[in-house]
C-alpha cells in the first residue's frame, strides 16, 4: 500500500513527531506486554503489580542491583549493535550468539596468556583479540553471502551451533583445568582482570556496592558514540547504509555490496566479540562453558526495539538488563514464578517490542498526524 | 469553481466537496470540490504534487480527509478503508500493480474476494462472471496463466477485471499508460471507451495532456492542492491545459540550435550484453556519440536499452564488443569499465529508474547529492565526511535546479517526481561530464520540470558535451535529439534524422517491421 | 483516544508507584536464628526427572520430615550462579545446597563472603571451612549397570547417548563401556552425544533420535545419561521393543518392564543429608567422594524390573559389586 501510494504525485507523506516513533510506540508495546503478563500472573494466582513492582525493585531498587542490571545492559548493548550494524546493511545477522561465544574464547585466551601483565594492556589485547575472533566467525557466513549467496540467517545459525561444539571440544579436552570435573579454564591472574565498577570507582573515592558490572560498560558506550560516527559520519558508514537500503543503487553509485556486505559482518562480529571481554575478563575470570547464555539473541530484539540506532539500543539494552535482573529475582520472592514463566514475560517483551513493533503504529500514526492550525496553511510552495 | 461543466439532472457518479487535506504544513488538498457525471471518461490532470493522488487516495479510502465530503450518486459515504469505497461501487487501478506474480489470473481476481469456504465453488463461479465481463469490455486475458508471465498491459487489464468484479461501476486508473507501449496504450483507451458504453464511469489520473484531449470527456485540472479549472475538453486545448497545469504559458517544444558535433566521444561497436540469467539483451550494438550532439535511442521498453545504457554506465558487466571512450578501449579494462572509475573518467548517468536505483529514497536529500561522489576529497577529511561541505553542495545544486522543498534535509522519498529528477540531474550534471547518459529523464515527472530539464540537456550539449538519451517518449527523442537510433530486440534498426521521423515510420521500426537505409 | 491511553497511563503509574512503595516497606528480613536450609539447581530445573530432580526429593524428604521450608532457585543463565548464592546466603539461609559442578567458582567466591553459612557442593572437589563438597563415582555405578547390559543384551552391541561431551559423562561412558567388556571381552558400545549446548539436557526428541539410530546400527540396550533428553531416549527404547537404563534418579517406574535397570546416584541423600546434619549441628565441612562402598551409587533393582534381571546377572553384578568395594576390582575413572 505505502509503494503504491509513495509512486507518485503524492505530496509529502504526512510525518509524525519523531517522539511518537521513537519513544511513545515503543512503551505502548512495552505496556501491552506487560498487560498480558499481568494477565499470567493473575492467573497463576499472584498480584501482578506486587510482582512488577518487585521486578522494578529487584532491577533498579538498590545499588548491587543496579549494578547487575548494567551488566546484563553492557552484554545486550554489544550484540544489538551487532545486530544493527549488520541490519543498517540489509542483513540478519542471527550468529550474535556464536561471534559472542568465540569472543570470549579470545578473551580467555588473552586471560590465560598473558598472567604478570598489567591489566591496561591486557584489557586493550583482549578487546583486540575478542573483536578479532568475533569477526572472524561472522566473516564466514558474510563472505557466503556475498560470494555465493547463502543465506545469512541460516549460515550465522549454523554457526552458533558450530561454535558451540568447538567450545565444548576446547573446554573438554584442552584448555580445561586439569584435575576438576566442571570444564573451566583455570582462573586468570587477577592482575588482568578488567576492574569492576566497584572497584575503578573506588579509585576515585566513590564507593558503590559490588557487582559484576565492570569497565567493559564504559567501552560499551564508547562502542554506541563509535557506532554512530562510523554509521552516519563516515564514508564507509555511508557505503554500508547505501547497499542496506538499495542494493542497486549501490552498483550504480560504483559501491560494492559484497565488499560491503562482508566489512558489515565483520564490524558485527567484532561487537558481539566484546560480549566476551565483559563476560570472561570482567565477570567470570576464567574460561567456561556457555557464558553467553542467549545474549545473542535478545541482541536483536534489543536491535528492533532500539530501531537500530544507538540511543534506542542503549534504552533498549537498559530494559533487557532490567528484565533479566529483576525477572530472576522475582522467583526468590515467588517460588510460584518459576524461571519459566519469567522467560515468558520476556518473551512476551520480545514479542511486543520486535515481532509485532507495527502493533498500534497505524492507529497512533493517525492520532498524531494532525494538521496544524490551518492559519499556517498559506499558499506554500511544499513546506516551510 | 466557476464553471462546472455538468448539467444532467441526474446527480453525478462521483462527487466532493470541499476536502482539506494536511500532510504536516503541506497543504496537499484545498476545499478540492470536482463533479465526474455519470457514464463519462473524466481526466484529473495536474503537476507532480498537485493534489491529483492524494484526492483520489481519499476518495478510495487509502487516506482520511480532513475535511469535506465524498458524494457517491449524490449520496455521501464514509470512505474509512478501500472496502469502504469498493461496498460504495468505487474501484481503483494502481499505477503499480498490486498482483501476486506466481498466482493465476483467477486466483489473483479472486484474492480478498473469496466468497465461501472453500475455493473451488467461489473459482467457479468468479470464472463464469470473467469470461461475461471479458467478453463485454473486450478484457481479454488467459485465466490460467499466472500473472507474472503476462505482458504489462494484460496486468493492467487483470487489475481492471480484479475492480469490476468486486462490483466497480466508478474506476479510478492513476497514471495508467505510464507502463504502456503505444499499442497498448491504445488497447487500454479502446477498453475504456467500452466501459463509458456500458455506464461505468472512468476518472483516470494523468500528467500526458495527449491521452487527456484523445480519450476524456471533462477534465479537472488542479495545481498546488486546489482544482484550477473544470473544463469540457471539447472546449480546450493542450496549451490552454499546460497554461492551467503549470500558472504560465508553457513551450511544449524544445527550441534549440544545430548541433556542432565535435570529435568522438564515445564510440560502441558489436556491444554484446547479457542480463543476470544469462539471456543476451543486447546484441551486437555500433555507434557512436559526438562532443556536442544529443543520441537518441528510441524503442517500446523491453528492447536492450535499459541493458545497454547500465552497461555503459559500467553497472553490469559486458559479453562481447568494443566500448571505446574518448578513444580509449575499455570493454577489456574491468579496472576502468566499472561505475566507479567511469565517474572519475567523467561519465555521468542519469539512471531511468530514479527511486530504484538514482536515489536512495529512505536518505536525505544532502545525502544523495553525493551518491556515487562519496568518496570524493571534497567531502571528506581524515576520517570523518564534511557535512557542511556536503550540505553546502547539495543547497546549492537545489538552488540551481529550483528544487522544492528547498530542504536538504527532507528525505528524498518525500519530494515529488520532478523535484527527486531535478536532484538526480544535478548531481550528474553539474560534475561536469564529458559524456551524459540519460534514461527516461522526464518519466512521471510534471511538465513544469520537464522543460526545465529538456533545456538543461540542449545547454549541456550546447556547452560541448556528448549526451546519450534512451527514453520510451518518441515525442521526447524527436525534440531533444540531433540523431535518432532505433532499437528493436537488442539491436539497432537503423538511424533516423529527426526532421524525418514521422510517427509512423518510427512506429514500424519500433516494431521490427523495418530498417532504415 | 489519546485521553483514554492517558487515563490508563497515569493509572499503572500511580498503582506501580504505590505498590513498589508497598513492596520495600514490607520486605523484612528473615529472622536471624530461624533455620532455612536453600536448594540453587543447576539448568536443567528441578523437574528433569534426573540429576536435578534428585536433589529436589532430598529437600523434600526433608521438609516432609521436618517441616521446615526450603528456599530455592533455578539458573537460568551463568552469571546468575554467583548472584542466587548470594541472594541466599543475604537472605539468611543457613545452608545452602548447590547442585552441580557449574556451581563450583560461585560457591568458592560466595562462602568466602559469607563464612558463617554453610554451602554443600555437589559434584564437585572444593576445600574450605564452611563448604562440604561431594563427588559420585559415576565410574562405579555405570559398570555395574554395563555388566546388566552386557549380559541382557542379545545382539552384543550396547549403546550410550550422553548429554554434553564433559568430562562427568565421559565418567559414566568409561565406567560403563569397562563394565560391558568385563562381561563380553568383545562387546561393542555405540556412544553418541546429544550436542554441545545446554540444551542438550533437555531435548528428549534429539535423544530419541540418538537411541533410534543406536538401534538401526543393532545395539538392543541403551544408557541414556542426558538429564531430561534421557526421556527420549527411554521411550525410544520402548517403543522399539529395546531395553533402556536409567540414570541418577531410579527411573525404573518410568517404563515398567522396560527399563533394564537404573544407574543410581544418590544426590538425594547427599542433599536430606547436608540439610539434615547441618540442622542437628553434626555438619563438617571438607570433601567426601562416595562410591559403591558409600552407597552413593548403585544400580536399582525393584518390581518394575524385577523380571528384566535374571538371578545369574544379579549373581554376577553382586559379586563385582563386592570386588569393587573390597578394593580387588579397580574401575578406572575418567581422567580429564
Amino acid at each position: 500500500m505505502a509503494r503504491g501510494m509513495a509512486g507518485k504525485g503524492f505530496g509529502m507523506p504526512g510525518e509524525v513527531p519523531g517522539w511518537v516513533n521513537y519513544a511513545l510506540l515503543p512503551l505502548l508495546n512495552l505496556l501491552a506486554a506487560f498487560v498480558l503478563s499481568g494477565l499470567v500472573i493473575l492467573v497463576i494466582g499472584e498480584n501482578p503489580l506486587d510482582v512488577l513492582a518487585l521486578m522494578v525493585t529487584e532491577a533498579v531498587g538498590y545499588p548491587e542491583a543496579i549494578g547487575y542490571t548494567l551488566y546484563y545492559t553492557t552484554s545486550y548493548i554489544f550484540t544489538g549493535l551487532a545486530v544493527a550494524v549488520a541490519f543498517h546493511c540489509g542483513l540478519f545477522n542471527i550468529g550474535g550468539e556464536g561471534q559472542a561465544y568465540m569472543g570470549g574464547l579470545g578473551a580467555g585466551l588473552v586471560g590465560l596468556a598473558m598472567t604478570g601483565w598489567p591489566w591496561p594492556v591486557v584489557a586493550v589485547a583482549a578487546v583486540l583479540v575478542s573483536a578479532l575472533f568475533g569477526a572472524a566467525w561472522a566473516w564466514i557466513p558474510g563472505w557466503l553471502q556475498a560470494r555465493r549467496g547463502s543465506h545469512i540467517v541460516i549460515t550465522t545459525i549454523m554457526f552458533n551451533f558450530i561454535a558451540a561444539s568447538i567450545m565444548t571440544y576446547l573446554l573438554v579436552d584442552v584448555l580445561i583445568k586439569p584435575g576438576q570435573q566442571s570444564p573451566e579454564t583455570r582462573e586468570f591472574d587477577p592482575g588482568t582482570w578488567l576492574p569492576s565498577m566497584d572497584r575503578a570507582l573506588g579509585w576515585i573515592g566513590i564507593e558503590v556496592a559490588p557487582s559484576p558490572l565492570n569497565l567493559s560498560f564504559a567501552w560499551a558506550l564508547a562502542c554506541c558514540a563509535l557506532f554512530y560516527l562510523f554509521l552516519w559520519r563516515t564514508r564507509w558508514g555511508y557505503e554500508i547504509r547505501t547497499v542496506g537500503q538499495n542494493e542497486r543503487a549501490a552498483v550504480y553509485a560504483g559501491i560494492s555490496p559484497s565488499r560491503n556486505i562482508v566489512l558489515a559482518m565483520l564490524i558485527s562480529g567484532a561487537l558481539a566479540g566484546f560480549v566476551g571481554v565483559n563476560e570472561i575478563l570482567g565477570v567470570q575470570h576464567r574460561l567456561l562453558l556457555n557464558f553467553t547464555g542467549g545474549v545473542g539473541f535478545v541482541g536483536i530484539a534489543v536491535a528492533l526495539m532500539g530501531r537500530n540506532h544507538p540511543l534506542g539500543i542503549i534504552l533498549a539494552a537498559l530494559l533487557f538488563g532490567m528484565l533479566a535482573q529483576g525477572g530472576g529475582q522475582v522467583s526468590f520472592e515467588y517460588p510460584t514464578v518459576n524461571r519459566e514463566l519469567v522467560m515468558v514475560i520476556q518473551g512476551l517483551v520480545i514479542l511486543f517490542a520486535g515481532a509485532l513493533e507495527n502493533l498500534f503504529k497505524p492507529q497512533v500514526e493517525a492520532l498524531f498526524r494532525r494538521p496544524p492550525k490551518k492559519n499556517e496553511g498559506t499558499r506554500n510552495e511544499g513546506r516551510a | 469553481m466557476p464553471d462546472t461543466p455538468t448539467t444532467a439532472p441526474t446527480p453525478p457518479a462521483l462527487e466532493t466537496r470541499g476536502v482539506n487535506k494536511w500532510f504536516g504544513a503541506n497543504h496537499a488538498n484545498r476545499d478540492v470540490s470536482l463533479a465526474v457525471p455519470k457514464g463519462t471518461i473524466h481526466g484529473v490532470i495536474g503537476e507532480n504534487g498537485a493534489g491529483k493522488s492524494t484526492i483520489m487516495s481519499i476518495v478510495y479510502g487509502y487516506l482520511p480527509a480532513d475535511s469535506g465530503a465524498i458524494l457517491v450518486d449524490g449520496r455521501p459515504v464514509a470512505v474509512k478503508s478501500p472496502r469502504d469505497a469498493l461496498a460504495a461501487g468505487v474501484g481503483m487501478v494502481h499505477q503499480h500493480f498490486m498482483l501476486v506474480d506466481p498466482f493465476t489470473v483467477l486466483e489473483n481476481v479472486l484474492l480478498g474476494a473469496e466468497g465461501g469456504v472453500t475455493l473451488a465453488a467461489g473459482m467457479e463461479r468468479a470464472r463464469a462472471e470473467l469470461v461475461r465481463l471479458a467478453r463485454d469490455y473486450g478484457l481479454e486475458v488467459d485465466l490460467d496463466r499466472p500473472v507474472g508471465e503476462l505482458p504489462v498491459g494484460a496486468q493492467q487489464r487483470v487489475e481492471i477485471l480484479k475492480a469490476l468484479y468486486r462490483g466497480a461501476d466508478i474506476l479510478i486508473l492513476d497514471e495508467p499508460t505510464g507502463v504502456l507501449t503505444p499499442q497498448e496504450t491504445d488497447h487500454l483507451f479502446r477498453i475504456l471507451r467500452a466501459l463509458r458504453e456500458q455506464g461505468k464511469t472512468i476518472v483516470i489520473i494523468t500528467h500526458k495532456l495527449r491521452e487527456i484531449m484523445e480519450l476524456t470527456d471533462n477534465v479537472t485540472v488542479m495545481r498546488r492542492g486546489e482544482v484550477v479549472a473544470n473544463v469540457r475538453t471539447a472546449e480546450t486545448s493542450k496549451e490552454q491545459l499546460a497554461e492551467l497545469m503549470v500558472g504560465r504559458k508553457v513551450l511544449l517544444r524544445v527550441e534549440k540550435a544545430p548541433a556542432r558535433p565535435g570529435p568522438v566521444v564515445l564510440e560502441v561497436s558489436g556491444l554484446t550484453v547479457r542480463d543476470g540469467s544469462g539471456v543476451e539483451r543486447v546484441k551486437g550494438v555500433g555507434f557512436s556519440v559526438r562532443a556536442g550532439e544529443i543520441v537518441g535511442i528510441a524503442g517500446v521498453s523491453g528492447n536492450g536499452q535499459s541493458e545497454l545504457l547500465e552497461a555503459l554506465a559500467g553497472m553490469r558487466p559486458v559479453a562481447g564488443g568494443s566500448v571505446r571512450l574518448r578513444g580509449e578501449e575499455l570493454a577489456d579494462r574491468p579496472g576502468l569499465f566499472n561505475a566507479k572509475a567511469l565517474r572519475g573518467l567523467r561519465v555521468g548517468h542519469v539512471p531511468e529508474d530514479r527511486q530504484k536505483v538514482g536515489l536512495i529514497t529512505s536518505f536525505e536529500a544532502r545525502e544523495n547529492a553525493i551518491l556515487g561522489h562519496h568518496d570524493d576529497q571534497a567531502y571528506n577529511g581524515r576520517v570523518l565526511m564534511d557535512r557542511a561541505a556536503v550540505l553546502s553542495r547539495c543547497e546549492a545544486e537545489m538552488e540551481a535546479y529550483d528544487v522544492r522543498p528547498r530542504d536538504a534535509r527532507l528525505r528524498a522519498a518525500n519530494f515529488s517526481g520532478g523535484n527527486q529528477q531535478k536532484i538526480v540531474l544535478a548531481r550528474e550534471i553539474e560534475r561536469n561530464p564529458d559524456l551524459l547518459l540519460v534514461g527516461q529523464p522526464t518519466r512521471g515527472v510534471d511538465i513544469g520540470a520537464i522543460e526545465f530539464i529538456h533545456k538543461r540537456l540542449v545547454r549541456l550539449r550546447d556547452e560541448g558535451k556528448a549526451i546519450l538519451l534512451v527514453s520510451v517518449e518518441l515525442d521526447e527523442i524527436v525534440s531533444l535529439s540531433d540523431r535518432i537510433l532505433v532499437m528493436f530486440d537488442g539491436r539497432l534498426m537503423g538511424e533516423v534524422a529527426p526532421q524525418d521521423a514521422d510517427e509512423r515510420r518510427m512506429g514500424l521500426m519500433m516494431a521490427g517491421v523495418e530498417a532504415a537505409t | 483516544m489519546t485521553k483514554r491511553i492517558l487515563a490508563v497511563l497515569a493509572n499503572s503509574v500511580l498503582a506501580l508507584s504505590m505498590a513498589t512503595g508497598a513492596a520495600v516497606l514490607a520486605a523484612p528480613a528473615q529472622g536471624a536464628d530461624e533455620f532455612v536450609p536453600a536448594v540453587v539447581f543447576d539448568q536443567g530445573g528441578k523437574f528433569d526427572k534426573s540429576f536435578n530432580e534428585a536433589a529436589y526429593n532430598g529437600a523434600e524428604r526433608f521438609k516432609k520430615e521436618t517441616g521446615i521450608a526450603y528456599r530455592e532457585f533455578e539458573i537460568t543463565n551463568e552469571s546468575q550462579r554467583e548472584q542466587a548464592m548470594r541472594n541466599m546466603a543475604r537472605r539468611g539461609a543457613s545452608v545452602i545446597a548447590a547442585v552441580g559442578f557449574s556451581q563450583t567458582a560461585a560457591v568458592d567466591k560466595v562462602s568466602r563472603e559469607f563464612p558463617n553459612t554453610k554451602f554443600c557442593l555437589i559434584d564437585d572437589k572444593l576445600e574450605l571451612p564452611n563448604v562440604q563438597s561431594v563427588t559420585f563415582k559415576e565410574h562405579e555405578g555405570s559398570y555395574l549397570v554395563g555388566m546388566l547390559a552386557a549380559m541382557a543384551s542379545k545382539t552384543g552391541k550396547v549403546g550410550f547417548v550422553g548429554g554434553m561431551d564433559i568430562p562427568l559423562i565421559r565418567n559414566f561412558l568409561t565406567g560403563y563401556e569397562q563394565g560391558v567388556k568385563h562381561v563380553k571381552a568383545d562387546g561393542e558400545v555405540i556412544t553418541n552425544m546429544t550436542g554441545t549446548t545446554p540444551a542438550a539436557w533437555n531435548d528428549p526428541t534429539r535423544g530419541a533420535e540418538l537411541a533410534k539410530s543406536q538401534f538401526g546400527r543393532g545395539a538392543d540396550i541403551v544408557f541414556a545419561a542426558a538429564g531430561a533428553t534421557g526421556l527420549g531416549v527411554l521411550q525410544a527404547a520402548v517403543d522399539s521393543g529395546k531395553l533402556g537404563i536409567g540414570v541418577d534418579s531410579n527411573q525404573n517406574w518410568v517404563h515398567p518392564g522396560h527399563i533394564l535397570t537404573s544407574m543410581v546416584k544418590r544426590v538425594d541423600v547427599t542433599v536430606y543429608d547436608c540439610m539434615k546434619t547441618a540442622k542437628d549441628g553434626s555438619w563438617k565441612a571438607g570433601h567426601r567422594v562416595v562410591g559403591l562402598k558409600e552407597e552413593g551409587v548403585g544400580y536399582a533393582l525393584d518390581e518394575n524390573n524385577r523380571k528384566l534381571v535374571t538371578p545369574d546377572m544379579e549373581k554376577a553384578v553382586e559379586e563385582a559389586k563386592q570386588q569393587i568395594i573390597a578394593g580387588q576390582l579397580q574401575v578406572k575413572p575418567y581422567q580429564p
